[in-house]
């Protein structure tokens, strides 16, 4: 299995994604922003970081890339995407994803493990969350229709949405199922010797989508 | 402007300066000229007070790849690759615009590593702030802070360590030292060194505006109206999206081999860089100031040349590879011009579309500026004030209570929540989990620890002592992670070095630095200075920043500083002979005076040795220095950390002659605290003093006894947050 | 209760970034000859006392340092 992991000027995590997917088993390689081909690639992750810096509003420019034309046209064929943190705004941004991120309840940018319940599994997992605008939103007919079609990926565990998402949202997905976004960061839950492996099971649920 | 003063003493040169610059360069310095000598030869960018001194540094040693002189120092670590770094201050912006002083100094450190080839991979941050309760140190708190993790987040480099002081002598001066630790392949590392003639001097990054030109704008032609404001020298933003594509784009040349050196523009920008470049090649440069990319349409000759506008590098290239370069630099949306050319004049040239406007000796330039010797007289004693914040007479209870709260001692954690430090995958040990930073280099086969400290009160108590201790501390830091010493970066601040005792603080701190290097063999790779740091009330602490790196052969084996599990035995082990002089309860109490006992550099070093084999060796559970607040506070951090209580006794550092309260909360080099397995601590030559469980902090002292609950003791640890945002 | 709304701009010749970064970016969408693009806040509100609104802007909601600010009466 070949990942894409996009690169946009100012993105960060780049490269944790493309190494945490090789400690998962598999293979990737960086797509740099202007690229439209995706051919040979099983899958995409939209990763973390400051994409054009955040400026204006984050992910906000990075969504016009030929890159991101072409991961669109990906989705909409079915292709997996992850996005994380940075990424998931860069998906809502777009219109991949339903919702919008905004700036952090207690206004500023944190960087700490979090506990996360995998939706329907019930599965617990310690990741570390980084970012100044993680509050998930959108209004609420919205979120009941989220909450109908199982498109609620992960919350929060009790005492750890420090920035305030709506019921304690943590990633979403698409209605097909196979566009997932989440504010916390599994590339950098994937090495016992940096923290916890948790992280393994976000890319493994990924990975599954082709199956 | 004083109707009057002759222009080179508004810009800051003695008239004796000014009358060797006329003998060098056989008559008046016109305007564009003036503006150049009077930055080169400040003491910023001259060390003209303490260049003298920097030389008794010891700076060679077998690791050394680059030494000072550089734009960051850099050591070997194995297997072809080495590790770069520096520190360096931006105090004084910093104390006018927080945020951005920060995030400029954060970007400025990070362009003096990437310009050696390095990688960065790690930033920390040693910052030092009034009392808490003065709102003017909690806004400069907050904005350093912001500003700290807006640069290091945005441009995807992880802050993994860093202190943070509380004085009264900083609050009209705070200090702001960034430092920055990158990695490269040793062979693929450049020099700033200008080669070549004919060779072409390309700008990359950001276009130049007035930012940062501060003094130098009394030589500006035009009268400054009403109406004038764009014309006024302005405050340095930073733009780390702008920096992060510089970076990559800097990265890409040097692997493919298209640069011939390159340097990066700090202080007195277009000046100092092409004069550094030029003297460190033997060249001269020619520059042509309207090939400059502007961002005001304006400006003047002298202001492109001192312009300290942000993210921009300077580079030489042979002619037949510029429009790779550039080719290369539009890849990564980032700015290049070709501005000048490489000769063999000796000369620093400044055109304006051809016609000379400026033109000197690069020596004079560069290395004409007097040095000058400090006069140092020591003082008749205690020269700060003293404030009493603990009533007398509380308990040994209350003591470590208050101890534990103190901003200086408190958990930093509101602080380094701010700071991602998990980007790049290679941090083992994230801030206030051990005693040092520990990044993994998988590519090496190896690790590094870095630790950056200084305790500026003890060394106001003993200047050459206290500088000798912080040397000390920072080796004690890394050998608690099981990493050996490899270099040393520092950044001196200090007060007025025409005064007569910050001019003897320099000197005895020096000396200080310089012993200790050289009796722990631990060579000076870089560094920096920043002097005049004075308020109305006098001058700051000595505040020498020392920062060490070091090599461990398996982070897998890297103990941290809490207790691990109940039962484990708890011990003391290396030369620790506390007493209250230049302490934090010393300090509560209002009773700081000088006078501070030197170190056993050679005792500690042994110690430093035994605990650094063990931690390699997995033979201790937890490994902590003991430093501020002395052995019950480095109890009660571990404890806490662990969350496990402990019940110790200090009698055996009473049989060392310690009264109670030295025991309890004395201070000094050379003590280490370690838990693990009764026999193995024994065998290190530790001595057992207790054992971790419960959920009480419990040390016997003689008369001086106490017990506190671990949630009140981390209350009182945790409450820097609320005091920060009151 | 008068109600304001200030807005709060880069001063001209201090970098913007965020107004460069947009300026550069919108070429490559197809928008062309657009310039010298400025990013700042808008901030509103109602006061009992307008006459306050200048100190208000001075120490809180602009940093006079690097920003300006325009009071619009509403």
């Amino acid at each position: 299995m070949i990942w894409g992991v996009l690169q946009f000027p100012g993105s960060c995590d780049e490269r944790d994604a493309v190494h945490a997917y090789r400690l998962a088993g598999g293979e990737a390689r960086l797509v740099w922003h202007e690229e439209r081909d995706l051919r040979g690639l099983d899958g995409v992750v939209v990763p973390g970081g400051f994409s054009y810096g955040d400026y204006l509003r984050a992910g906000a420019i990075a969504r016009f890339s030929p890159a991101m034309e072409a991961v669109a046209a990906f989705a909409a064929a079915g292709g997996p995407v992850l996005g994380i943190c940075n990424g998931f705004q860069v998906l809502c941004e777009a219109g991949l994803l339903p919702g919008a991120l905004l700036r952090n309840a207690e206004l500023r940018f944190r960087c700490h493990q979090v506990e996360l319940i995998e939706e329907g599994t019930g599965a617990r997992l310690s990741i570390p969350a980084k970012h100044g605008e993680g509050r998930y939103n959108a209004p609420n007919e919205l979120l009941d229709q989220l909450e109908a079609k199982g498109q609620v990926a992960y919350r929060y565990a009790d005492g750890h949405n420090s920035n305030g998402s709506a019921r304690d949202i943590a990633g979403v997905t698409n209605e097909r199922g196979n566009v997932l976004g989440l504010m916390p960061h599994p590339e950098h839950a994937v090495d016992p010797l940096t923290g916890s492996t948790d992280g393994l099971r976000v890319f493994e649920r990924m990975s599954g989508i082709l199956a | 402007m004083t109707v009057g003063t002759p222009k080179h003493r508004e810009l800051g040169l003695t008239d004796h300066e000014y009358e060797l610059i006329v003998e060098q360069l056989g008559r008046e310095p016109n305007d564009v000229e003036l503006a150049m000598f009077s930055l080169l030869w400040s003491e910023h960018c001259a060390y003209k007070h303490s260049r003298k001194l920097l030389s008794r540094l010891p700076t060679a040693g077998e690791r050394v790849v680059m030494g000072p002189g550089e734009n960051a120092g850099a050591v070997d670590v194995g297997n072809g690759y080495a590790v770069a770094f520096k520190v360096e201050s931006h105090n004084h912006p910093s104390a006018v615009e927080p945020f951005e002083g920060a995030a400029t100094g954060v970007g400025g450190i990070l362009r003096d590593v990437f310009a050696i080839g390095a990688r960065p991979i790690a930033i920390l941050d040693s910052l030092r702030f009034g009392e808490l309760d003065s709102v003017r140190s909690r806004h400069l708190l907050d904005g350093a802070v912001r500003g700290i993790g807006h640069y290091g987040n945005s441009i995807g480099v992880a802050t993994v360590g860093g202190e943070i002081y509380f004085e009264e002598p900083y609050e009209h001066n705070c200090l702001v030292n960034a430092m920055c630790v990158g990695f490269a392949k040793t062979a693929e590392m450049v020099r700033a060194a200008a080669a070549g003639v004919g060779n072409s001097i390309v700008l990359m990054g950001a276009s130049t505006g007035r930012d940062g030109i501060g003094g130098a704008s009394v030589l500006a032609s035009a009268e400054l109206g009403d109406g004038d404001d764009a014309k006024r020298p302005t405050v340095q933003i930073g733009d780390p999206f702008e920096e992060s594509k510089l970076l990559e784009c800097c990265l890409e040349l040097l692997e493919k081999g298209l640069l011939v050196s390159l340097q990066d523009l700090g202080a007195a920008g277009l000046t100092s860089s092409a004069g550094e470049m030029a003297s460190a090649g033997g060249v001269g440069i020619d520059l042509d100031v309207a090939l400059v990319p502007l961002r005001e349409a304006d400006m003047e000759p002298f202001e492109i040349m001192v312009s300290e506008s942000q993210e921009r590098m300077l580079a030489v290239v042979e002619p037949e590879r510029v429009a790779e370069v550039q080719a290369i630099c539009e890849k990564w949306q980032t700015g290049s011009a070709e501005i000048g050319v490489v000769t063999d004049s000796g000369q620093i040239r400044i055109l304006k579309r051809g016609d000379v406007v400026g033109e000197m000796p690069v020596e004079a330039l560069v290395d004409g500026c007097p040095l000058y010797d400090l006069e140092p007289v020591e003082p008749g004693g205690w020269i700060y004030g003293n404030r009493a914040t603990l009533a007398p007479g509380v308990s040994a209870e209350d003591e470590l209570l208050a101890l534990l709260a103190a901003p200086s001692i408190a958990s930093k954690r509101w602080a380094f929540e701010q700071y991602d430090s998990v980007v790049g995958s290679r941090t083992v040990r994230r801030p206030e989990s051990a005693d040092a930073a520990v990044l993994q280099l998988p590519e090496s086969g190896n690790a590094i620890a870095v630790s950056i400290d200084g305790n500026g009160r003890r060394v106001a108590c003993n200047p050459y002592a206290g500088t000798v201790e912080a040397v000390l501390e920072c080796a004690q830091n890394l050998a608690c992670v099981g990493a050996e010493p490899l270099g040393l970066t520092n950044c001196l601040n200090f007060g007025n070095p025409e005064k007569p005792a910050p001019a003897w603080q320099l000197d005895r701190a020096v000396s200080g630095l310089a012993d200790a290097c050289a009796a722990l063999g631990v060579p000076v790779v870089g560094g920096n200075v920043s002097l005049y740091n004075e308020g109305p009330d006098g001058p700051i602490y000595p505040t020498p920043v020392v920062a060490m790196v070091g090599e461990l052969p398996d982070p897998a084996r890297v103990a941290g500083s809490a207790l691990v599990a109940a039962g484990d035995a708890i011990a003391l082990l290396g030369p620790f002979s506390p007493t209250l002089a230049g302490s934090e309860l010393a300090k509560q109490r209002g009773e700081l005076d000088a006078g501070l006992p030197t170190p056993d550099v050679e005792k500690v070093a042994n110690a430093c040795r035994v605990v650094r084999d063990a931690v390699r060796a997995g033979r201790v559970a937890s490994a902590h220095d003991v430093s501020d607040g002395g052995l019950a506070c480095a109890l009660a951090e571990s404890a806490i950390g662990g969350g496990i209580g402990c019940r110790v006794d200090l009698q055996p550092l009473r049989e060392r002659g310690c009264s109670p309260e030295e025991a309890l909360f004395g201070e000094g080099a050379g003590g280490f605290l370690l838990s693990g397995e009764r026999s193995a601590l024994e065998d290190l030559g530790a001595v057992v003093i207790g054992e971790a469980g419960g959920t009480t902090i419990e040390i016997a002292a003689g008369d001086r006894s106490l017990v506190v609950g671990l949630g009140g003791a981390e209350s009182a640890w945790r409450s820097l947050g609320e005091r920060a945002e009151r | 209760m008068a109600k304001a709304r200030v807005l709060i701009r880069p001063k001209e010749g201090i970098l913007d970034p965020q107004g460069k970064a947009v300026e550069r970016a919108l070429p490559a969408l197809g928008f062309e000859g657009v310039e010298h693009v400025r990013v700042g806040r808008m901030v509103e509100l109602e006061a009992e006392d307008p006459a306050q609104l200048g100190e208000l802007c001075e120490k809180l909601l602009a940093n006079p340092l690097i920003e300006d600010y325009e009071i619009q009466q509403l």
